[in-house]
């Protein structure tokens, strides 16, 4: 029973605005990843939530409480931290205990939930270690394993995995999503990492410079990004981006071209546009398709680059415009270095921005 | 080429161990003069020190001058003295001043910088500048102890120690090493409930070993060579320190060899003390690894 609201969140430092009114509801159990560029307020955001940084002003609820001048020990959350933070002094047992040592707990029933902890993070052979024994991975089940066995209502995550190897991260990835699914708890994550943000969350919020870009699914935002920002945060590799000229404005319909572009009617779902205005072309590399004849694309330039990886082709294309796009195809393919390629792309799989 | 690099290597080595061989005469051999010198009568003593026998146990040698300076003055209970001076000194000020720095270290209040900046510039201010007014304040102050409400603080234990209990050099040692604890241990702890004082308790109190070690070490060594306070403020031979014990061998004729020989028995256990401290203080660094 733990929903959480923003609402209109600020926080500056001194004259340093930085996060710039911000309302974000996370529904009781969901699962919410912020992302956003280093520097964004992703963390101070957390650290509000968490109670470890002042709120300048707005209003914070856990529950059915404001919260915004509680301490963080009486808000129920429970928090994991980038660098783990694991008492160096304590065994992993007396830290997986921390909480209900404090909460001043008896001996079984710690014994008891240190035990169930351990066995849901699989570490039961590591609870005697000292800190300096573990490896990452395992610090960080054991920062994992500090913030279940109170049962908190609400988990918040800061980059936990961004200091564990490619393989690990894949690893301990799945087992938060199955922890989340165990416990449904609510959760807030903060990454940078677009493959935890895509399969972790319910629902993502972007943030840049302290305000919020979009909240939605991880599928909405692939799908229908609000903004240029946005769709080029997200998805991998990202967006390319092109200049082009409003040629035609029919309702919606939206007819661009630009010197490399032949013109092409688009149905724009957000922003306004004049004829003889500029706008930006957004096109995923996986929606352009690589033409045989060199007549049939609507995209023309020269190959630049071509990356195989086996299962999937990187070819980066440069524009008479002397802008490069990004091809990304699903299958082994071969294109001579400066030969003239054309691309092709459904026009209802693309994204207009406005200027 | 190799075997004239290593001749080379070798002779390097060798200068170094001379260097450090020389310094540690230098420090040693006050020690040894002193150890050898209260073996020795007054006599010899003296014309020894002409040559490199004022270093050796040769001639005379005897214990007299330790029983004769048992007979002059009442050692024990000025070494009692001060290690009850100093040993409560200790203990308090660790509690104190880290209790002070965890405040202006972890807590936010208003005028903290303030405060802070005010206790670092007594820091310049010598003892001697304020050690009259701080006796006029000593002589008037009240305590209540088991006779009452007194006035004065004159001629007691008390006087001795509390106005060296909280000290700016003991309170920015450890808002130094609290300074670098790493932040997020607190705000771990912080969110699983703890209260300021269990963070004090449980989290930075356990990872300060290193500066507790320091700290203890500094204070232990004013306090155990506090000199000119107590000869302001106690007259009695009840609460004298050892240091003012030396007085007792300077009157009339000085007599050096038993002044060696208290002086022997007041360092020599210090300096074992200090030895095995050391030790321990380099272990608990090692053990925390906190610093990196
Ligand atoms: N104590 C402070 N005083 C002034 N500015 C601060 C302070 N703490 C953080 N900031 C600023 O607030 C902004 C947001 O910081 P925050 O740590 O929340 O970013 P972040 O999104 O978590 O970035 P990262 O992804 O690099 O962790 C940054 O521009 C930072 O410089
Ligand atoms: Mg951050």
């Amino acid at each position: 029973m733990a929903g959480i609201t923003l609402n209109d969140i600020r926080k500056s430092y001194g004259q340093v605005h930085v996060i710039k009114g911000v309302d974000i509801t996370v529904e009781d159990g969901e699962f919410v990843v912020f992302v956003g560029p280093s520097g964004c307020g992703k963390s101070t955001l957390l650290r509000m939530i968490a109670g470890l940084e002042d709120i300048t002003s707005g209003t914070l609820t856990i529950g059915d409480r404001t919260v915004n001048d509680l301490p963080p020990k009486d808000r129920g959350v429970a928090m994991v931290f980038q660098s783990y933070a694991i008492f160096p002094h304590m065994t992993v047992r007396e830290n997986v205990a921390f909480g209900l040592t404090i909460a001043g707990a008896s001996k079984e029933e710690k014994e008891a939930k240190v035990a169930e902890a351990a066995r849901i993070l699989q570490m039961e052979h590591l609870l005697d270690r000292r800190p300096s024994q573990l490896s990452g991975g395992q610090r960080q089940r054991v920062a994992i394993g500090r913030a279940i066995v109170r049962k908190p209502a609400v988990f918040l995550f800061d980059e936990p995995l961004s200091n564990l190897d490619a393989a690990l991260r894949m690893d301990m990835r799945m087992e938060i999503g199955k922890l989340h699914k165990t416990l449904g708890a609510t959760m807030i994550y903060v990454t940078h990492d677009q493959v935890e943000a895509m399969t972790l969350a319910d629902k993502i919020v972007v943030l840049k410079d302290g305000m919020v870009q979009q909240i939605g699914a991880p599928m909405d935002l692939y799908h229908n990004p609000a903004n240029a920002f946005v769709a080029g945060f997200i998805g991998s590799p990202s967006m390319n981006f092109l200049d082009v000229d409003v040629k035609a404005v029919n309702g919606n319909r939206i007819t661009v071209a630009n010197p490399s572009l032949d013109p092409v009617e688009i149905t724009a779902r957000h922003g306004s546009y004049t004829a003889g205005g500029k706008a930006r072309l957004g096109i995923r590399p996986q929606y352009l398709t690589p033409e045989t004849d060199r007549r049939s694309g609507q995209l023309h330039g020269k190959v630049a680059l071509t990356e195989r990886l086996g299962a999937e082709t990187v070819v980066e294309v440069t524009l008479a415009t002397g802008k490069s796009v990004i091809a990304a195809l699903t299958r082994d393919a071969v294109y001579p270095l400066g030969s003239e390629i054309s691309l092709s792309f459904n026009p209802t799989e693309v994204h207009l921005f406005s200027e | 080429m190799a075997a004239i690099s290593a001749d080379n290597h070798g002779l390097r080595l060798w200068t170094r161990y001379a260097v450090l061989v020389l310094i540690a005469i230098i420090f040693v051999f006050p020690l040894v003069f002193m150890v050898m010198s209260s073996l020795k009568p007054d006599q010899q003593l003296l014309s020894d020190t002409a040559s490199l026998r004022a270093f050796l146990p040769v001639g005379d040698i005897s214990f007299h001058n330790y029983t004769a300076a048992f007979e002059r003055a009442p050692v024990g209970l000025f070494v009692m003295n001060s290690v009850i001076v100093t040993g409560i000194t200790v203990l308090f000020s660790l509690l104190i001043c880290s209790a002070a720095a965890f405040a202006f270290v972890f807590l936010n209040w208003k005028g903290r910088d303030l405060v802070l900046t005010l206790i670092l510039a007594t820091l310049i201010v010598p003892f001697e500048t304020y050690a009259i007014p701080l006796l006029l304040i000593a002589s008037k102050l009240p305590w209540i102890g088991f006779d009452g409400l007194t006035w004065g603080w004159l001629n007691s234990y008390r006087v001795q120690i509390i106005p060296f209990i909280a000290d700016g050099l003991t309170i920015f040692l450890f808002v130094q090493y609290f300074k670098d604890l790493p932040g997020e241990l607190i705000e771990a702890a912080r969110v699983e409930g703890a209260s300021w004082y269990q963070v004090y308790a449980k989290i930075v109190m356990p990872l300060a070993g290193p500066v507790l070690a320091t700290a203890a070490i500094l204070k232990f060594l004013v306090m155990y060579n506090q000199y000119l306070w107590p000869l302001m403020v106690v007259q009695e031979e009840g609460y004298r320190p050892v240091m003012v014990g030396l007085q007792y061998f300077f009157q009339l004729n000085v007599a050096w060899g038993e002044v060696m020989a208290y002086l022997s028995l007041i360092t020599l256990p210090v300096l074992a003390f200090y030895l095995y401290l050391q030790k321990a203080f380099i272990a608990s660094i090692a053990s925390t690894g906190v610093k990196g």
